[in-house]
């Protein structure tokens, strides 16, 4: 009952006027940004954050995650409309929406995303609101040593399940933890890695200098590479009248989608290294798996758009929960998330629900209100988002990039960080050419400041003794789930060459 | 791409060393007391940055990586062109900031890219380069009153123009 109270202050506080302007600005602003192929949730949130700077906390991650709500309803547009998935997170979309459209039924393929998505966003909604408090309660006795576990745990996800080069996401992870390093050794005061004594260094590196420069330059050099600039939109027929009975026709022929993206989704969003991504590929994976009638997938079947759409809006509520109670962010994009708050001097962690309750709780009811706006201006401007669609690259990719370099310097008023970030999107348009996966290296260079200290305080309590990490009762399994992880590769590695040698494609 | 990957391993590989030798400026060990030294977590962090280095080179020597078995250019002709247009007009629009302000810059940058790089109708790139830095402006100045960079003295008598409207 008391979650209940909590619940209906937090709604009243999300139905604020600002805050109820900013979320409905929020999932419009989410909604072009997811549609727009190039630009997710990830780039909009990193690009936009400084900005939001300048509004309260609250209000400004309540305007953060409305964009968030936004992109991955967004998505689904383009993945339908243009086969294009507008974000990762919309790939799984592109395999039964697009035959939909094809078919001339590309009106129920998006009011069976929309009300996928929102079934999704609402199942996971609720049970965060039922996991988030008490594993905040459990989190409040962790030490040092559990955090540094669970810091562990979160980089040993991206080596373990991340399905990228091993050694390339390891030192991906590594970069951005150095990189967190620069500036100042917080313990004894003295400077570090200040480059070449450029003292632009000594405030360290800002976690948004990388993360614009990865996510607003480097992947936009990488989209105009890869697509050369032919972005090109095609005209999709739609029309309002219809919009009723395809909600019916959506839940009718989706609900089991619906229901296996909602729930799976929110647990493979928990999860550091999974997120929206693979949470929906693998919803629609096993809406299919289950499925009476295989077959009929990957031709346009609506249950194969609500499984993706239901798992990946879902997924993004669920990354939310390990950031809000553990600080730890379960996505890039809740990494960012939680760096603002850092910035806006507020701790994420499970101390956080007893010292903020009003903060939290505000942005709990705000999903609520976010999600249902997403879905009302989603089916309301279907053809206006279209239409919007058809917007040259060339125009948006300038504007990116004028974002980008405005942002990046609102970000710490200095210019020294806007060449840094420059040059870290250029150097991460060539590491992506040659596979290495970079949000290992923004979500590390944010929990770099939080996984240092506490490797050090515990090394402290332990006199340099890493068996403390083993022998505590939380902080043990956890370190060892960890390792197990880390070292899941390898046993493939050794399975395989028992099993005989691998035959090579090349 | 395969001589790409090596070079790219190795450019790593230069920057791991440079890393750690750079936190040897720090305590590297362990302080009795104290716990472990402030260069003790880059060094380490640079030295497993190093291995993986190595591993990615015998991983390419292997030809077991993607890039590494790929004959394609790692950039052709027209990527080269690409980067050193969009590359480049960044580049520029960062390095005249601090001459003609953010705002003019910006809208340098604006037109280059819509009517050069884009072949966008010279209307439609005028308006937008003309009206984005002004939003901005008024956005960023006016009502969140953030000041962006004014480039060099010569920009002052039109910002104090401008100043006198929002003040």
């Amino acid at each position: 009952m008391e979650i209940l109270a909590l619940l209906s202050s937090g709604l009243f506080e999300a139905l604020q006027p600002i805050n109820l302007l900013l979320i409905i600005f929020g999932v419009t602003l989410g909604l072009f940004i997811g549609m727009m192929p190039g630009l997710g949730s990830v780039n909009g949130v990193a690009i936009l954050l400084p900005i939001t700077f300048l509004v309260p906390p609250a209000s400004a991650i309540i305007f953060l995650a409305a964009i968030y709500y936004g992109a991955m309803y967004g998505g689904a547009i383009s993945s339908i409309t243009l086969g294009i998935p507008g974000a990762s997170t919309a790939v799984a979309t592109t395999f039964d929406g697009r035959p939909l459209a094809m078919k001339g039924k590309a009106s129920l393929a998006l009011v069976t995303a929309a009300i996928a998505s929102f079934v999704g966003g609402t199942v996971s909604i609720i049970l965060f609101t039922m996991f988030a408090p008490v594993l905040a309660s459990v989190a409040l006795s962790f030490g040092s040593p559990e955090i540094f576990a669970l810091m562990l745990l979160a980089f040993a996800t991206f080596v373990g399940l991340g399905g990228d080069d091993i050694p390339k996401t390891i030192l991906s992870i590594c970069l951005g933890l150095v990189f967190a390093a620069v500036g100042f050794d917080e313990i004894s005061g003295a400077p570090r890695l200040v480059f070449f004594d450029i003292s632009g260094f000594l405030h360290g590196i800002n976690f948004l200098v990388l993360a614009i420069g990865v996510y607003g330059i480097g992947e936009m050099l990488w989209t105009i590479d890869t697509t050369r600039g032919k972005i090109t939109t095609t005209e999709a027929k739609i029309s309002v009248k219809g919009v009723v009975k395809d909600t019916k026709d959506s839940v009718k022929l989706g609900w089991k989608g619906m229901s296996i993206g909602s729930f799976l989704g929110f647990f493979v969003g928990i999860l550091p290294a999974a997120g929206a991504t693979p949470g929906s590929l693998m919803a629609y994976g096993i809406a299919k798996l289950t499925s009476k009638n295989p077959s009929s997938y990957g031709k346009g079947n609506p249950d194969g758009v609500a499984a993706p759409e239901a798992a990946n809006n879902s997924a993004s509520t669920g990354s939310m929960l390990p950031m809000l109670t553990l600080g730890i962010p379960g996505s890039p994009t809740t990494a960012i998330l939680l760096g603002g708050m850092v910035i806006w001097g507020l701790t994420p962690g499970p101390r956080l629900f007893t010292d903020q309750p009003e903060f939290v709780w505000g942005l709990i009811g705000s999903f609520y209100v976010s999600n249902f706006f997403a879905l009302v201006v989603n089916l309301s401007f279907i053809p206006l988002f279209i239409w919007m669609l058809r917007m040259p690259f060339t125009i948006l990719a300038a504007m990116i990039f004028v974002l980008s370099i405005v942002g990046g310097y609102a970000a710490t008023n200095d210019m020294h960080d806007v060449w840094l970030m420059i040059g870290f999107g250029l150097s991460a348009f060539f590491l992506r050419k040659f596979d290495y996966p970079l949000a290992p290296a923004v979500l590390a260079i944010v929990l770099g400041p939080i996984a240092e200290p506490t490797l050090r305080q515990s090394l402290l309590l332990s006199s340099g003794d890493f068996s403390i990490f083993f022998t505590r009762p939380v902080a043990g399994p956890i370190t060892i789930i960890a390792i197990i992880l880390i070292l899941l590769p390898l046993f493939k590695v050794i399975k395989d060459k028992i099993s005989g040698p691998k035959v090579h494609d090349a | 791409m395969r001589r790409g990957e090596f070079i790219t391993a190795g450019v790593l590989a230069v920057l791991s060393i440079y890393l750690m030798w750079k936190s040897t400026e720090l305590n590297v060990g362990y302080i009795s007391g104290e716990g472990p030294g402030g260069g003790a977590w880059p060094f380490w962090l640079s030295g497993i940055m190093l291995i993986c280095t190595v591993l990615i080179g015998i991983n390419a020597l292997r030809r077991s990586s993607p890039p590494s078995q790929s004959t394609e250019p790692v950039l052709d002709a027209e990527g080269r062109k690409m980067l050193l247009q969009v590359f480049g007009g960044i580049f520029g629009f960062v390095a005249l900031i601090g001459i003609i302000s953010m705002y003019g810059a910006m809208m340098v940058f604006l037109f280059y890219y819509l009517w050069f790089l884009g072949r966008h109708s010279l209307r439609l790139s005028l308006t937008i380069s003309i009206l984005t830095p002004v939003a901005f402006f008024f956005f960023f100045e006016a009502l969140m009153r953030v000041t962006l960079p004014k480039g060099l003295g010569f920009t002052e008598p039109f910002y104090n123009w401008l100043n006198t409207i929002i003040y």
